[in-house]
């Protein structure tokens, strides 16, 4: 499932993230008529396609996946975060219906149609994105019901959709899609106009650059302030986790803000520490405590040192993707050319962005371990008792090998053939009589 | 009606569209694998062009059936999730490869070799994918979680020959060539024998071997479902031979709700026969109205943009500019 995951997460992002690159580059064509916006809105979109599809097949396996390893987990909350994913489906459904619009309609649609078929793939791609991020956000917090006996009663599951961290995880989830498809995408324009390997559609690859820059450049300081306010919150109701990101083990005023270090049983060592940093920011005064591991039971400790090196590493990159966003927007706002080295650090930030994700998701699900949902079920009880678990996850990792090898090696071919030569000759449609 | 009856036939109506829609886009993987003669590419053309549009509309019934299915009755799901773990991790794989060959072969389709590599992997499972669903199926009939007995096989084989002949019939009205639409009128003919034979080998063994679920299609429900389909079936025979091919559609849809309505028809009130009661498996009232009260408002959002979807690529004859 963890692999499935991971696995899902990145086209899911895409998922949510292209759309609006698409429908910006479509925008700026209906509206200037430069053919570059046009080529590049094609070009988009037969990535989005591609990943699109990639993405859909890969949530199924998710949702299957639910059922087939977790039936414990399901039997205990179905009931209760169901009705985020039932909604879930339903943006789901749209954004598949409009997928269908948006990439065979291209002759089948006026122009502006056309165009506005885009909206509703965007915004039910990040409506998604919420919506199962409320789930994650209940197994944090799981709320919505009362335990009476080891028996769930009283269940609301309105309640338990709008669990406490269900806005601010939901909009740390969204941001995330797009700061990753941002920089992806300006990535792939950026190691094209190094390599100087599309001279015959060069204005197409610098536009893609500045729509996804701006993008990027939007999203991550966002984050940022997503991000702060999520560790805050953490701080306040999930010390466990929170004391681990941080790799904090005595509970203390001041506490010191440690990055990297060697993670050891009961103390943290040779990290670089920001004395008082940690007790600021969680509430503003360098003299407030903050929960150390100390005072939370040992069975209750996720992975400490995954846990912590994930949240230095997603922290880390991020900084150095917002630091590139600032590079670029200097350069952007004084017209001037982009000079080789920030293309070659707009290039590395794509790969960068992903780190950044997976990280970020590593921290969510490892800092919640060792439960499945917070306080109600831990993991190793929730997962099935069916045979032949690890046969099963061998066959699913090696299809998402061959997935995504085979997604790489698509979207290399489409990005390298120029648009009028990819145009093929439709078929002859299928007239109804 | 009680709240958890009507979850039941959400569930029940997600899984009819899916068999009817996602049926016809796996039928069309498996004429696409069987493609044959002379026009072996056009008849491929055309299905590429027929399923590409609304595969992936079609695909989201059945996570939308799974997701309903776990959140109104959980304990079923849960069950039916460790006992059929095998046949659904099986169609899972089959699902998740057709998906993924179809776009990846429409996108190689100048790469002879990867384009036909995943036109086959394409056509393989688009087989697999209904036959381990049916079994699936027939596996909740017998009461016994038995996916490998004979009865469940066979309704996997019975659900293959059901969605080739929903998609043969569908194929027809798909292209303008007279050719082309002989080829796929000849291919519903067949199909539909297909499915006359398939389905008889499910109930004969049920006759002998699942006599619990043979005495309840016998129910007066059940009968009259089946009876129904099967005039339908005989329907779609002499429209297809006709020339009817939109009647036709109309006939072969209704004929998958009546095989659907006779399968739970025989098992209500059981959810799960011999294990789980619709009343007994549902969640709790409360989550049961806020799931009604989300469809119904996610009805008025996706019932417009689905009907926008199939005016658009189903009902329109031709593109707007030409390509």
């Amino acid at each position: 499932m963890g692999t499935s995951l991971a696995f899902h997460i990145v086209f899911a992002a895409l998922g949510v993230g292209l759309p609006l690159l698409v429908f910006v580059a479509e925008g700026v064509w209906l509206r200037t008529k430069r053919r570059a916006y046009y080529d590049l809105a094609r070009t988009w979109s037969k990535g989005m396609a591609i990943l699109f599809a990639v993405g859909a097949v890969s949530g199924t396996i998710l949702s299957f996946e639910l059922g087939l390893l977790w039936p414990t987990f399901m039997r205990y909350a179905g009931a209760l975060i169901g009705l985020p994913f039932s909604l879930e489906g339903f943006a789901f459904f749209v954004e598949a219906i409009f997928i269908g619009v948006y990439l065979y309609g291209w002759d089948r649609l006026s122009p502006r149609a056309h165009w506005l078929s885009a909206i509703p793939i965007a915004l039910s791609g990040a409506l998604s994105a919420g919506f199962v991020t409320m789930v994650n956000a209940w197994m944090n917090i799981p709320s919505g019901f009362r335990l009476v006996n080891g028996k769930i009663v009283d269940v609301d599951p309105i309640a338990a959709m709008f669990s406490p961290p269900w806005l601010v995880e939901g909009v740390h989830a969204a941001l995330a899609a797009y700061v990753m498809t941002g920089f992806g995408a300006a990535a792939v324009c950026a190691f094209a106009l190094l390599r100087r390997s599309a001279q015959d559609r060069i204005d197409q690859v610098r536009a893609g650059l500045t729509i996804a820059m701006i993008v990027a450049a939007i999203a991550i300081p966002l984050q940022f302030i997503a991000g702060d306010t999520i560790a805050r919150f953490d701080a306040e109701h999930e010390p466990a986790k929170f004391a681990s990101l941080e790799a904090l083990w005595k509970t203390q005023r001041h506490a010191p803000i440690t990055i990297g270090g060697i993670v050891g049983r009961g103390e943290t060592r040779y990290g670089i520490e920001i004395p008082g940093a940690l007790s600021w920011l969680v509430s503003f005064d360098p003299n407030s405590e903050v929960t150390g591991l100390d005072r939370i039971a040992p069975t209750g400790y996720p992975p400490i040192a995954t846990v912590h090196y994930s949240f230095d590493t997603m922290v880390g990159s991020a900084t150095l993707l917002l630091l590139v966003a600032f590079a670029w927007f200097v350069f952007a706002l004084r017209k001037r050319d982009l000079p080789r080295r920030l293309l070659a650090a707009i290039a590395f930030s794509g790969p960068l962005s992903l780190v950044t994700l997976e990280a970020g998701w590593f921290v969510t699900e490892f800092g919640r371990q060792p439960w499945i949902a917070r306080g109600l079920l831990r993991t190793g009880d929730a997962a099935t008792i069916a045979p032949g678990i690890a046969v099963q996850l061998y066959v699913f990792s090696c299809v998402y090998v061959i997935l995504a090898a085979t997604c790489w090696w698509l979207l290399r071919r489409v990005g390298r053939k120029p648009q009028a030569a990819a145009r093929k000759p439709l078929a002859p449609k299928a007239a109804t009589p | 009606m009680t709240a958890a009856y009507a979850a039941a036939a959400v569930v029940v109506a997600a899984l009819t569209l899916y068999a009817i829609f996602g049926g016809a886009d796996f039928g069309g993987g498996v004429w696409d694998l069987f493609a044959t003669g002379p026009r072996r590419r056009a008849q491929r053309d055309t299905i590429t062009h027929a399923i590409g549009p609304v595969w992936e509309s079609n695909h989201v019934w059945l996570i939308f059936a799974w997701v309903a299915l776990f959140t109104c009755f959980p304990p079923a799901y849960a069950d039916v999730g460790t006992y059929l773990n095998a046949p659904l991790t099986l169609a899972l794989l089959g699902i998740v490869l057709r998906g993924a060959a179809f776009v990846f072969r429409n996108y190689a389709s100048d790469d002879p070799t990867m384009a036909r590599t995943w036109s086959f992997v394409f056509g393989a499972s688009s087989i697999i994918a209904p036959f381990f669903l049916g079994d699936a199926i027939g596996a909740i009939a017998t009461g016994r979680y038995a996916w490998t007995s004979p009865f469940a096989l066979s309704v996997g084989l019975f659900n293959v020959a059901l969605c080739a002949q929903v998609a043969a019939v569908f194929l027809i009205a798909e292209t303008d060539d007279p050719s082309l639409r002989e080829d796929f009128r000849r291919r519903a003919i067949r199909a539909t024998i297909a499915v006359w034979i398939a389905g008889l080998i499910p109930a004969a063994l049920a006759r002998y071997a699942e006599p619990a679920f043979f005495s309840a299609l016998t129910g007066s429900i059940a009968r009259l479902a089946i009876a129904i389909a099967v005039v339908l079936g005989i329907g779609v025979m002499l429209l297809v031979v006709r020339n009817r091919e939109m009647l036709a559609r109309v006939a072969v849809g209704a004929e998958v709700v009546a095989v659907l309505a006779g399968w739970f028809g025989a098992q209500a009130p059981q959810f799960v026969p011999a294990h789980w009661a619709i009343e007994i498996a549902a969640a709790p009232s409360t989550t049961l109205s806020a799931f009604l009260i989300a469809v119904a408002c996610g009805a008025v959002v996706l019932i417009p943009s689905l009907l926008y979807l199939f005016a658009i690529f189903k009902i329109r004859s031709r593109p707007h500019n030409s390509v």
